[in-house]
């Protein structure tokens, strides 16, 4: 974090003073941040338990078991089982694989594009700037679900078509914040002695604009990947997302969910909160992270 | 409600029964009130309101109301499949000249509903455009008809139908509910008119509509029946969530919806209404199957295909999935509880059917081995309805799984499902058999070589089958009926493995209580014209 | 200013244009066809020489640059065509749903206004106390619960609870009366999705205000204010609010226009027969001229709410105004 205001004003490393240790930054940033550490941790708990997962769930999430249909949560299944039978905490436990899958997939794929965009948009400038800003418009114009929609209805469902559908109307919304970023670094005075000295635009946009942007570019991915949940769980419950019998969070919450919400209403509620919580824990980080760079807000 | 197991299969003798019976009367329960706005929920729209053309329920109920037809299922016996009453007709008629001539007669003074005249001509106009579709427009239902050699009105209030052979099935085609009657004028104007409009004679005028959101009807004081409707008007309210209906009908924005119910959310209705809630059941004439095509490697291979259907465990299947789904008995290529249908004992000896489904499973697998294929991956297509395909789906896939067979599933909406099962474009597609009127010598026609049936996904063609399919048809000597059926289905689910039956369908139809005279039958698409249906309130 | 006004009146043509390229592109790229998904009625029997008949009388065996040029010129004189799937008058099938989709809209986010505002500026002045974390937890679950589980939990609660408190079950209407009709009929309807979206779209409204808010406190003029001895709440309301007001502005305008079409999962829910739900049975049934039609009018609102957005943004902020 340090490093980036340095370069800012210096255009090298100095060491002057000794880097501070990873651990105490992130304790320090813990404490000022304690919902972004929450969240934080939300997250690494969602990828253990998604690397995991085959230790963790402690049945097969696919199997159906007819003795069992909706049974209330109990010492035999934690959760519950939905209504073929199937273990609902084995379902969440690798549920959790696709949302993170799907989520990061589409998150990291599409700010990268943005990033690019964004970036290259910025440093042209002048009638590269006007028609890719342009076009980045059009592409916002389309309200995420309906682009996503388009993309499944050509493509097909699946998760990997989801993953095609969510990601691309993120890479606008990326590009977007990246280039405003990007303008302000362009007008500093040392990219124009890069060029002076004759540096090409590829080492430029690489070696000096680029890392400036990393911080906006970092929060982007985790706002993304909530946002990549949630899409792919309303997608999932038009029934245009991810397919029975591949557990997936918002699958869980279509269709058998909604019949039995009184009767059996943990079918509904696990996943919904399993949801809310992703969701959750990568907003809270992404503010922490946005609050942490953002160094006018650091300072009270 | 399930159907006697003493029908008497279609004859001429049956028919004369039928007649007496419709005129029994009402039974004997509190009289009809006049009034009442009947609302009803609807889970799909129509492409079309051409009744000629579609096949989906989701005409039916809103727009059956608004027109005549020729004869029908009986109001008050809807679930048997010989018991047909006239609608437009005086009569039932008695055939003659070897049973291939029918002669109908017109009621007097039935007007449409903008006061012009109902005659012969408008019945014959309407019917020659389902059974010889003109060019440019589309007929669903030609292959019910192809006994008949020509419609005609010698006068004004006669229609007579010639076959080309005797056929025990033309009736039961005949009071297929989508046979709306059209006015001749209309469609000398436009042929296509009835698209987009409606004009019937119904016992309900079309009083406006919201795109996507209700059709509406109200009285039609001039129908040719005195004293009905007894309902002022009614709405069809379009959702498409089943959550969504389920929460109308206890909330009472809605007092019934005609397709059915799951057992789960009518459990809850009961719970929550008591006995504001009339629950109605009856055996359904819908089937859902799975079909590979035999087209695509491996499944061109008879043993793959019969090694899918060995690994299906029906009989547990049946318990399991009639508690959450409007899946139940278990049946073959005819539905359950017809004379024509295989017994339990006959069903045990085709694949698919052994008492013992783990030695079922070790011969699929056993077959796969043998064919080469024992890892088998493939996509099953699907259909995005959850009740009961999702449902169906999911547990085929699970089956499958258990002889070592990883599948995926796709689901598609309603209008890509069915382009794709005519492209043949899938390796196991879940198919369906939905018929109106228990007709079952006609019923199977849907596992005809794929040039011949009208509704055959499978890619294959069959001659030996399609022989038996005529010459059961031909014949009116029911044991010989049955001994062929037999044959046929040994060969659509053994021998050639083309298709495979899953569970029949069972409809549950819970509804506010103050809604009376209306029926259940084994078919959403029947006795929907809202005629005797009042409200008790 | 009226250089600026120009400018961004001007700007606004490519985008739309672009916006119905794409719309149109990606349509044809969609396997399939109105024509034999409307011909095949069900699943039965199809006549190919009433396939060509249908392909011929919507225009689509014509090639890919005339039917394009036709749909832009149609466009440009507001004459919205008949909808491939239903054949009736777009105009006509989009009326009624519009109407419902705007005062969903409307009411949402006057919703998130009401919430986001307040709440921003005490998460602002309160800076990471306890009242913060709380207002901040409130507002992102927002966003984090997936809208139709809030939906589905609202309908749920209020079934029971009206049986339980009242005897009888009660759910919001399934059908649309349009307001100056019934007025309580439809507020009966619209109120609890326009509540769950409101609620939704307040938490990013909420932040904005609060980092806005947070950022304008900073400022060399809020510290001259509060060393004249200003209290704190008046120097919020005189000087710092309005100035932050300005980023918030921008994202209500954002979001407003992503009600009007994105809001497909909420219609799902309290069956609604929005835009949202056209959108996706047009969508489906491969209807492209319904499709193009919607796209061009969410489009539309989009770059003429950026524009007035825009243009307040100038009115408000001279240093933009003089760029």
């Amino acid at each position: 974090m340090t490093i980036a205001t340095d370069l800012d004003t210096r255009g090298e490393l100095t060491d002057e003073r000794k880097e501070p240790s990873r651990l105490s930054a992130i304790g320090r940033f813990a404490r000022r941040n304690p919902l972004g550490a929450a969240g934080g941790v939300v997250i690494i708990v969602m990828v253990l338990v998604a690397v995991f997962a085959d230790f963790i769930a402690p049945y097969n999430p696919v199997a159906n078991a007819f003795d069992r249909m909706h049974e209330p949560p109990g010492l035999e299944n934690w959760l519950g089982t939905d209504q073929y039978g199937r273990d609902v905490f084995s379902r969440i436990v690798y549920g959790a694989r696709t949302a993170l899958l799907v989520g990061f997939a589409s998150s990291f794929v599409g700010a990268t594009f943005g990033l690019v965009l964004g970036v290259a948009s910025a440093y042209f400038s002048g009638k590269i700037d006007l028609i890719l800003q342009r076009i980045i418009d059009i592409f916002m114009a389309f309200p995420l679900i309906i682009m996503a929609l388009a993309v499944i209805a050509i493509f097909g469902t699946g998760a990997q078509n989801v993953i095609i559908a969510i990601t691309i109307p993120f890479i606008p919304r990326c590009a977007r914040v990246v280039r405003s970023s990007a303008l302000a670094i362009r007008e500093l005075p040392y990219i124009d002695a890069a060029r002076a000295n004759g540096f090409s635009h590829t080492r430029i946009i690489l070696r000096h604009m680029v890392p400036n942007v990393m911080a906006p570019f970092l929060i982007m991915i985790t706002a993304f990947v909530g946002q990549a949940i949630l899409l792919e769980a309303s997608l999932s419950y038009l029934g245009l997302g991810v397919q029975e019998p591949t557990p997936a969070w918002g699958l869980m919450l279509q269709g058998g969910a909604e019949e039995y919400a009184e009767s059996a209403p943990w079918i509904a509620i696990f996943p919904g909160i399993a949801i809310s919580l992703a969701v959750f824990g990568f907003s809270l980080f992404g503010d922490a992270l946005r609050d942490e760079f953002d160094p006018r807000l650091r300072s009270l | 409600m399930n159907l006697s197991r003493y029908l008497k299969p279609v004859s001429v003798a049956a028919l004369g029964a039928a007649v007496a019976f419709s005129f029994s009367g009402i039974s004997a329960q509190a009289a009809p009130k006049q009034g009442g706005t009947l609302n009803f929920v609807v889970p799909d729209e129509p492409p079309s309101w051409d009744g000629h053309r579609e096949t989906t329920f989701a005409l039916i109920h809103p727009f059956a109301p608004f027109y005549s037809v020729l004869i029908k299922v009986n109001p008050d016996n809807p679930s048997s499949p010989t018991d047909f009453v006239c609608d437009l007709c005086t009569e039932m008629p008695t055939p003659t000249d070897g049973n291939k001539t029918y002669t109908f007669k017109i009621k007097q003074g039935v007007k449409f509903h903008d006061g012009s005249p109902l005659t012969a001509h408008d019945v014959v106009a309407s019917f020659k455009k389902i059974i010889f579709p003109p060019e440019g427009t589309t007929s669903a239902r030609v292959a019910y008809f192809v006994m008949v050699e020509s419609v005609e009105a010698p006068d004004d209030h006669t229609v007579v139908f010639k076959l080309k052979y005797p056929s025990g099935a033309f009736l039961p085609a005949l009071a297929t509910p989508f046979n709306f009657i059209y006015s001749k004028a209309k469609l000398a104007e436009d042929i296509r008119w009835y698209e987009k409009n409606v004009m019937g004679s119904g016992p309900f005028k079309f009083a406006g509509r919201e795109a996507g959101a209700y059709v509406r009807g109200e009285r039609n004081k001039d129908f040719h029946v005195a004293g009905q409707p007894y309902l002022d008007g009614f709405e069809a309210i379009f959702s498409n969530k089943q959550a969504v209906q389920v929460q109308a009908v206890r909330g009472d924005r809605a007092a019934i919806q005609f397709r059915g119910f799951p057992p789960k959310s009518t459990e809850d209705l009961v719970n929550a209404l008591g006995k504001d809630i009339t629950v109605q059941e009856s055996d359904w004439n819908c089937v859902l199957l799975f079909t590979p095509n035999h087209k695509k490697k491996p499944f061109d291979d008879a043993r793959v295909r019969r090694a899918l259907t060995l690994a299906v465990d029906r009989w547990g299947g049946s318990q399991s999935l009639s508690r959450i789904a409007i899946v139940k008995a278990v049946g073959g290529v005819v539905f359950p509880g017809h004379p024509l249908a295989a017994t339990k004992a006959e069903l045990q000896q085709i694949p698919g059917f052994w008492p013992d489904i783990n030695k079922s499973r070790a011969e699929a697998k056993r077959l796969l081995q043998e064919a080469g294929v024992p890892d088998l991956k493939f996509v099953l297509w699907n259909r995005a309805v959850d009740q009961p395909y999702t449902i169906v789906g999911t547990w085929l896939i699970d089956q499958w799984r258990q002889i070592g067979v990883t599948v995926e599933q796709k689901m598609e909406p309603t209008g890509p499902f069915y382009a794709r099962l005519r492209s043949a474009e899938f390796d196991v597609t879940v198919d369906f058999n939905c018929q109106s009127v228990v007709n079952p010598l006609l019923d199977v026609g849907k596992f005809l070589s794929e040039d011949v049936g009208n509704e055959s996904y499978g890619a294959y063609v069959d001659r030996d089958l399609d022989k038996i399919f005529e010459t059961m048809n031909r014949t009116s000597d029911e044991a010989e009926q049955r001994k062929l059926m037999r044959q046929f289905e040994k060969r659509v689910l053994d021998v050639q493995a083309h298709s495979f039956v899953t569970l029949w369908w069972n409809r549950i139809i819970p509804h506010r209580a103050y809604v009376k005279g209306w029926k259940v039958s084994p078919s959403h698409y029947l006795n929907q014209d809202l005629a005797n249906v009042w409200l008790d309130k | 200013m009226y250089q600026y006004i120009l400018k961004r009146l001007l700007l606004m043509i490519p985008t739309l244009l672009g916006a119905g390229l794409l719309v149109f592109l990606l349509l044809r790229l969609v396997p399939g066809d109105v024509c034999i998904l409307r011909m095949t009625g069900g699943a039965g029997y199809v006549d190919p020489k009433a396939i060509d008949l249908c392909r011929s009388e919507l225009g689509l065996d014509r090639s890919y640059a005339v039917q394009f040029l036709t749909f832009i010129w149609d466009f440009v004189r507001f004459d919205f065509g008949k909808s491939m799937w239903t054949g009736r008058p777009i105009v006509e099938e989009v009326g009624l749903r519009f109407e419902l989709s705007l005062q969903i809209a409307i009411m949402a986010t006057l919703t998130a206004i009401l919430l986001a505002i307040p709440l921003g500026t005490i998460s602002a002045v309160k800076q990471n106390t306890w009242i913060d974390y709380v207002v901040r937890g409130f507002s992102i679950a927002g966003i984090a619960m997936p809208s139709f589980w809030l939906g589905v939990l609202i309908i749920l609660g209020l079934l029971i609870t009206t049986k339980s408190v009242f005897g009888s079950p009660w759910m919001p209407p399934i059908k649309y009366v349009p307001i100056w009709v019934d007025p309580l009929y439809n507020l009966s309807m619209t109120i609890f999705p326009a509540l769950a979206t409101g609620y939704r779209y307040s938490a990013v409204a909420t932040r904005m205000t609060r980092s806005a808010l947070l950022e304008v406190l900073r400022e060399d003029y809020v510290r001259t204010a509060r060393a004249k001895g200003l209290i704190q709440k008046l120097i919020i309301r005189r000087h710092a609010l309005g100035n932050a007001l300005l980023p918030v502005v921008t994202i209500i305008g954002i979001e407003f226009a992503f009600l009007m079409g994105g809001l497909v999962v909420t219609e799902q829910v309290f069956n609604l027969n929005g835009l949202g739900k056209l959108f996706v049975a047009s969508v489906t049934h491969h209807d492209y001229t319904m499709t193009q039609v919607l796209v061009m009018l969410v489009a539309t609102i989009f770059v003429v709410t950026n524009f007035v957005v825009d243009i307040i943004y100038a009115w408000l902020d001279p240093r933009i105004r003089y760029k």
